[in-house]
């Protein structure tokens, strides 16, 4: 089976200094990555180096069974994967949220109506089909995130690549938001510091650090457990 | 009466303001100004928008201090050398009047209107496409840059930063500026790579407008109307 997409041998720099240094791997269909690693490590460039954000200095870029090096060839590749960003801000840019949700869909050829009913579609499969008509930039964090992955899905991506996806989003999106990700039934690679939301959703793990990635383990073990609790006094 | 469509309250506040600005006649122009108050009470705009009306009221006050020496006419006051003239009083009572006739209607037909919601209203008007993605993604990130300024102005003050008049404070303001600027830049560079990401091509998506309801109508044609009657007054 040709894997989704694979990295070999990738340099990335910034300046003179290496920022990914040897980095191979492979996503195959129905893979739930999790790239874990500290503040610093290279795990939003390599992401970003996936969809061609960032170019490599060497190394081998396979999207989809083909080379990519040049810009059109990205372009052709990133209509089927889905990059949820870290600042949600940075992927709302339309007025409303149904416009926004309709905006992928629209520049892959869908007619206006068609995009509308999509996103339309989309957002009640994420519980959110309440939100459509609201200016995004009034929604809250949580809100925003669900409406962001929105419109990744609308555009029936293989494959998510999700940076730091909990950050900022409170319980009850946080849930549907889980919901959405256990769902979702193409591959993915996540980036993330909330090791419950890990060890709940990735299927494989690699470490990232300094530039260099390793095989790691995904295990639960019980642990005797405490915790304070905060309660409001009736 | 204020009619509910975004495209026909855009075209009618554009036609209402240029019938107020052609006014000749301070009886009209009264008349004009009497029915934009009514239209302004009618829309109930929050306090903060009558608020800003302030600084429009602002440059009326000037004229009605300013513009009567300036006139030649019948005086009507001396102070000294200089002297008010009546002339003078009504041609600075014709403005105000239209000026505020003016800042009524687009209170009352645009300011209870979530500006960013105008895109897909200008969009379907015609509007150059281009145009209307600047407007509408300044009006996006306007919001985000000005908390950004917000948050910076409070950390500096948090570290007992105040604002007086030496080479301190204007090198601290300038690198606030310079900050907002860098950061803003970052911004459109992420807001432009999430858009490539997605796909696009050209193609900003604009909502479809339904179409306006015959209600929506009746009160357009009745503040066009309306104005129409205000111009044939004054040209009588």
């Amino acid at each position: 089976m040709i894997p989704l997409l694979s990295l070999t041998d990738v340099r990335v720099c910034r300046g003179e200094s290496p920022v990914l240094d040897a980095v191979s791997l492979t996503l195959r269909s129905r893979d739930r990555l999790a790239i874990v690693g500290p503040n610093g490590a290279g795990k939003t460039t390599l992401l970003r180096t996936l969809v061609g954000l960032e170019r490599p200095a060497s190394g081998r870029v396979r999207l989809f069974g083909q080379d990519c090096t040049t810009e059109a060839e990205f372009r052709a590749a990133r209509p089927r994967i889905g990059f949820l960003f870290q600042d949600s801000d940075d992927q709302l840019f339309c007025p409303t949220v149904l416009e926004d949700v309709a905006f992928g869909p629209l520049n892959t050829g869908c007619t206006l109506p068609e995009a509308e009913a999509r996103g339309r579609e989309t957002l009640a499969a994420l519980g959110i089909a309440h939100l459509a008509e609201r200016v995004t930039h009034r929604l809250s964090g949580g809100e925003k995130r669900l409406v962001c992955l929105a419109g990744l899905l609308a555009m029936r991506p293989e494959v998510l690549l999700l940076d730091e996806p909990t950050n900022g989003v409170d319980a009850a999106n946080g849930a549907r938001l889980r919901a959405a990700l256990a769902g979702f039934d193409g591959a993915m690679i996540l980036v993330s510091h909330d090791e419950g939301f890990v060890a709940e959703l990735a299927t494989r793990a690699l470490l990232i650090a300094d530039g260099r990635l390793t095989e790691a383990e995904i295990h639960t073990h019980p642990h005797l457990h405490a915790h304070p609790h905060l309660h409001p006094h009736p | 009466m204020i009619p509910a469509d975004l495209r026909l309250r855009l075209v009618a506040a554009v036609l209402l303001v240029l019938a107020a600005s052609q006014l000749a006649h301070l009886g009209p122009a009264m008349a004009a100004l009497a029915l934009a108050l009514l239209l302004a009470l009618a829309a109930r705009p929050d306090r903060a928008l009558w608020r800003r009306l302030r600084h429009v009221e602002g440059f009326v006050a000037l004229l009605l201090l300013t513009l009567p020496f300036a006139v030649p006419g019948a005086p009507l006051l001396t102070l000294g050398p200089l002297s008010a003239s009546l002339e003078g009083l009504s041609r600075a009572a014709l403005l105000a009047a239209k000026v505020t006739t003016a800042a009524l209607v687009l209170l009352a037909l645009l300011g209870t209107v979530e500006p960013i919601r105008l895109g897909a209203a200008l969009h379907a008007l015609r509007l150059p496409e281009p145009l209307v993605r600047l407007f509408v993604l300044t009006l996006r990130y306007l919001g985000l840059i000005g908390d950004e300024a917000r948050r910076l102005r409070e950390a500096m003050r948090a570290r007992a930063f105040r604002a007086r008049t030496d080479r301190h404070t204007w090198r601290s303001f300038g690198n606030l500026i310079g900050m907002l600027l860098v950061r803003a830049l970052d911004r459109a560079r992420r807001v432009e790579e999430a858009m490539r990401l997605r796909g696009f091509s050209g193609r900003f998506p604009h909502a479809a407008l339904a179409a306006p309801t015959a209600r929506d109508w009746t009160g357009f044609a009745l503040l066009t109307g309306l104005a129409a009657a205000a111009l044939l007054l004054d040209r009588l």
